[in-house]
């Protein structure tokens, strides 16, 4: 039997190491492209100050995308460390996008944000732009293939299991590429990503022009953003991936979860707004509800019914049980003779092999399991509701601020008059973490609610780790957390850093602080 | 499909080690600036005109080790899963030393501060020594097999400790490993820097290439007479699916040096290793840094081949549970994947070599104090 503790470990170690890493990359498929449009109106205008704007906020990307990288290695070995059995399981599939990721999108990247940086000299400048757009193209290229993978854990598509091999095997790549749950997540993703480059941009204009600093650098730069951020945010809103809930089973038990859904409500069911969910008692207290909203959010139609938690939790219970068949037929397979019936019988049941798979928490039999266990397991094919339900609304409603700033902001830019609007200024300000809470958040719900599965109905995580001792996980961990911390420290301290000089840190002699130095 | 699943099976073997070359030439240079950049760079100065040789390029270098891993877990799952949690803390350590990498480049010359330059530079040097030491001690202990096995469930087991994977024959894989980036390293200096530091290049790369032919030669030797191969006596056809545990193996004195007596030309990877390294000596004395870098390569990569075809077709040898080895011809992914992974690759790994060719030659210069010091603030 595996432990649970180290199963909590190695999952934890993963949670951390991602959202670590979530905290630098939004900013690079974000930022890049705004490097992309500033550089553009560079070249095609020949204005200098659109061209230290690239540098300056170059600058900042640079520091940002190190820790992009550092903390991207650890994603890419972490399967393998951390997650044998799942890297074993699933690797046919899964392997593919993440290998291609590699030739094709952080070869493109790495190769030339390079040249981004020290290429300025020795470029022409059609040539210097065509590197900033590789470089933002390969970021985005990158998000591509990674969210393939990622969907295809939420809603595993285009793959069979094989008895002989003991791991699922790709069938159609075709229909792991265009996986409608891939389409939605990485619009919502890179969107999600422009949006934290527009209000990273926004704020820190604002800081300069509240300052009364570098005013023309500022109001250009914040223009920028503020246009770039109006396109995004409503991209991340309109397509956000809700719609991608009523694909596959797994999919639509999230969904409940977000909801708080805990009956399947006569179509079209109403969206709780606000409400304290309890999982003991399934049922929400001070739930305040819209009539028909969730209905028409989730299935696009006033008659398609929204399927409740306990109703989930029923359906699953009966493929617990057919689970504990297909696992028994497995058994035979493996230990033979194999004959034509028994790969029948198995064939018939094979799709729950996975809820089988859920009762190793409990007996690593399967099939002895009790009837209280295979309870349990079909209890724990719901996430906890409560996590799910608030950590949704928080991404939602930082989506929704995010909207409001970015309009005043285009608003009063398009007006000429957005230097003039302290509160607007200030507001923009008080924006910057707004991108990156949601982008954790949502995060949060995307994989938390994936649980208590790696690969949706096929994979429980309780079996996908590694074969480790709880206690390398765990220093593992304590050293992974407090080196990146570090890191991280340093990143914010240089970025403080910069970020106060403004564009005089570029040395060229036309911005705030050398020109007082000249004066005084 | 042209292809059949023996043919596709080679074929990722073979592009395997192209990977595992590609990150050699490319990240062993780069890693070897900075393992000799607390040591030949005595100055501020000096020590950014050895980062900013590498400077455009060690990122993109790196990615060849991401696609390697990569390629590894769609390719060979089994090993991906098999070799990262069994070496876990060997991995770890790989792992914490490369964080200092793009933080030490990106961040060291931000302040002007010589404590803060300083200690970026011992980071770049952790970050580019640990990783080809571990490298080296890994395929030491392939050589040597690893003990681990697959439960019924296919389930990765590793059932040995970390101290034991020091052991001495690994550790002297370790020194060859290391000798090879250090030797890269300083032929790469020796193109792009001039003056003292070019001469201290120079001599790193005679010294290196010197101690690296002793250090491999000792090597062979060992694997000849000292270490038991791996040989598969029996499997089910190469051309259709298995899992490891459905061959059988026996191990035998000499046995990594069977592949040489049946494909004899196999012998040119160590031969052309061994000549690459004299070349590295005569073209560093000679002063042709060009040559010097072409032998340099040619090094590696026959000590890459070298290792690949003495364990042919094995990747990972099993000490404990013998048949649990895992080969080229059972650790594979199924055939659509490999068939798919190879068009992949063939259409973009020649993109790829096309447009890092490219910023090479943009950037192809010789860099000195006076470069530093008229590009305080923009470069590395």
């Amino acid at each position: 039997m595996i432990s649970e503790h180290l199963v909590d470990l190695s999952r934890l170690q993963f949670a951390i190491t991602a959202l670590y890493h979530f905290l630098f990359v939004p900013l690079t498929l974000g930022l890049s492209w705004i490097l992309v449009i500033m550089e553009s109106v560079y070249v095609m205008t020949g204005k200098e100050i659109y061209r230290d704007m690239t540098k300056f906020w170059g600058k900042l990307f640079g520091i940002n995308f190190a820790l992009g990288v550092t903390t991207g290695l650890t994603m890419e070995f972490q399967f393998g460390t951390n997650w044998a059995y799942y890297s074993h399981y699933v690797g046919d599939i899964f392997g593919a996008p993440l290998a291609i990721e590699g030739l094709m999108a952080f070869m493109l990247e790495s190769t030339f944000v390079g040249m981004f940086f020290l290429g300025w000299d020795r470029l022409s400048k059609r040539q210097h732009l065509t590197t900033t757009f590789l470089v933002a193209l390969g970021s985005n290229l990158s998000a591509l293939w990674i969210l393939v993978a990622n969907a295809w854990m939420q809603n595993p598509v285009g793959a069979h299991f094989n008895y002989e091999t003991m791991r699922m095997e790709l069938t159609s790549f075709a229909d792991v590429f265009f996986n409608p749950v891939a389409q939605v997540k990485f619009i919502h993703t890179v969107a999600a990503g422009y949006v934290t480059g527009a209000m990273f941009v926004l704020s820190i204009s604002a800081y300069y022009i509240l300052r009364k600093r570098d005013i023309g650098f500022a109001r250009r730069s914040f223009a920028v953003a503020a246009g770039f951020g109006v396109a995004a945010i409503c991209s991340v809103i309109l397509l956000g991936d809700e719609s991608g809930y009523e694909v596959g089973d797994v999919q639509k038990t999230k969904l409940a979860a977000i909801e708080a859904e805990w009956e399947t409500a006569t179509p079209p069911a109403a969206f709780t707004l606000f409400g304290l969910p309890n999982d003991e008692t399934m049922e929400t207290d001070y739930a305040v509800k819209i009539p028909y909203l969730l209905g028409i959010i989730a299935t696009r139609s006033v008659t398609e019914p929204v399927t409740g938690i306990k109703d989930l939790r029923a359906e699953h219970e009966d493929r617990v049980r057919n689970g504990m068949k297909a696992y028994a037929l497995l058994k035979q397979l493996r230990d033979g003779p194999v004959t034509e019936e028994v790969k029948a019988e198995f064939d018939k049941v094979k799709d729950d092999l996975g809820y089988g798979l859920l009762l190793k928490k409990y007996t690593n039999n399967v099939t002895d399991a009790t009837d209280e266990q295979i309870k349990a397991a079909a209890h724990d094919t719901v996430p906890a509701v409560a996590p799910m339900f608030w950590a949704f609304r928080i991404m939602v409603a930082s989506g929704f601020a995010m909207l409001i700033i970015f309009f005043l902001s285009f608003y009063y830019c398009a007006k000429r008059q957005e230097y003039k609007k302290k509160w607007l200024l200030r507001l923009a300000m008080l924006g910057l973490p707004l991108p990156w809470i949601a982008a954790e958040t949502g995060w949060f719900v995307a994989e938390f609610g994936r649980q208590p599965w790696t690969i949706s109905g096929i994979l429980p995580t309780h079996i996908s780790t590694s074969t480790l001792s709880a206690s390398d996980v765990q220093n593992s961990l304590i050293a992974l957390v407090v080196f990146y911390t570090l890191l991280l420290i340093v990143e914010l301290y240089l970025m403080t850093k910069f970020v106060r000089q403004g564009p005089s840190s570029l040395h060229t002699g036309r911005y705030h602080y050398e020109a007082s130095a000249e004066r005084g | 499909m042209i292809l059949d699943y023996e043919t596709l099976k080679l074929i990722w073997w073979l592009l395997m080690g192209i990977l595992l070359i590609g990150f050699a030439l490319t990240d062993g240079f780069d890693m070897g600036v900075g393992i000799l950049l607390p040591f030949i760079g005595h100055t501020d100065e000096e020590r950014r005109i050895m980062i900013n040789t590498v400077g455009p390029h060690w990122e993109g270098n790196q990615v060849w080790l991401v696609t390697a891993g990569g390629a590894l877990f769609a390719a060979w799952p089994l090993v991906y899963a098999m070799a990262f949690s069994g070496f876990y803390l060997a991995m770890m350590l790989t792992l914490f030393a490369l964080f200092l990498r793009p933080v030490g480049f990106d961040y060291r010359s931000k302040l002007d501060n010589s404590n803060w330059r300083s200690s970026w530079d011992w980071g770049l040097f952790v970050g580019s020594v640990v990783p080809p030491i571990i490298f080296g001690v890994a395929f030491g202990n392939l050589l040597l097999g690893v003990p681990f096995f697959f439960d019924d469930m296919m389930r990765p087991n590793y059932t040995g400790g970390f101290l034991q994977l020091l052991n001495p024959f690994a550790l002297l894989s370790g020194i060859v490993s290391l000798l090879m980036i250090v030797m890269h390293g300083s032929v790469w200096l020796q193109i792009r820097t001039l003056d003292s530091l070019e001469w201290r290049a120079t001599q790193v790369a005679k010294a290196s290439s010197v101690a690296l032919l002793i250090a491999f030669a000792l090597a062979g030797l060992w694997v000849a007479f000292g270490i038991d191969g791996y040989v598969v006596s029996s499997m089910p056809a190469a051309n259709s699916s298995f899992t490891p545990n459905m061959k059988e193996v026996t191990t035998q004195a000499g046995g990594w040096l069977l592949n040489y007596q049946q494909y004899p030309w196999m012998i040119l990877a160590p031969a052309l290793a061994f000549l690459g390294m004299i070349g590295v000596y005569l073209f560093s004395h000679l002063a042709r840094p060009g040559l010097a870098f072409i032998s340099s390569s040619i090094t590696l990569s026959g000590i890459i081949l070298t290792a690949g075809f003495s364990m042919f077709p094995f990747i990972m040898p099993s000490s404990d549970a013998i048949n649990d080895s895992l080969t080229m011809w059972d650790a594979t992914s199924s055939l659509l994947t490999l068939e798919i992974m190879f068009w992949v690759a063939i259409v973009i790994v020649p993109i790829i070599i096309g447009y890092s060719f490219w910023t090479y030659r943009r950037m192809w210069r010789r860099l000195d104090v006076n470069f530093i010091r008229g590009n305080q603030h923009s470069t590395y």
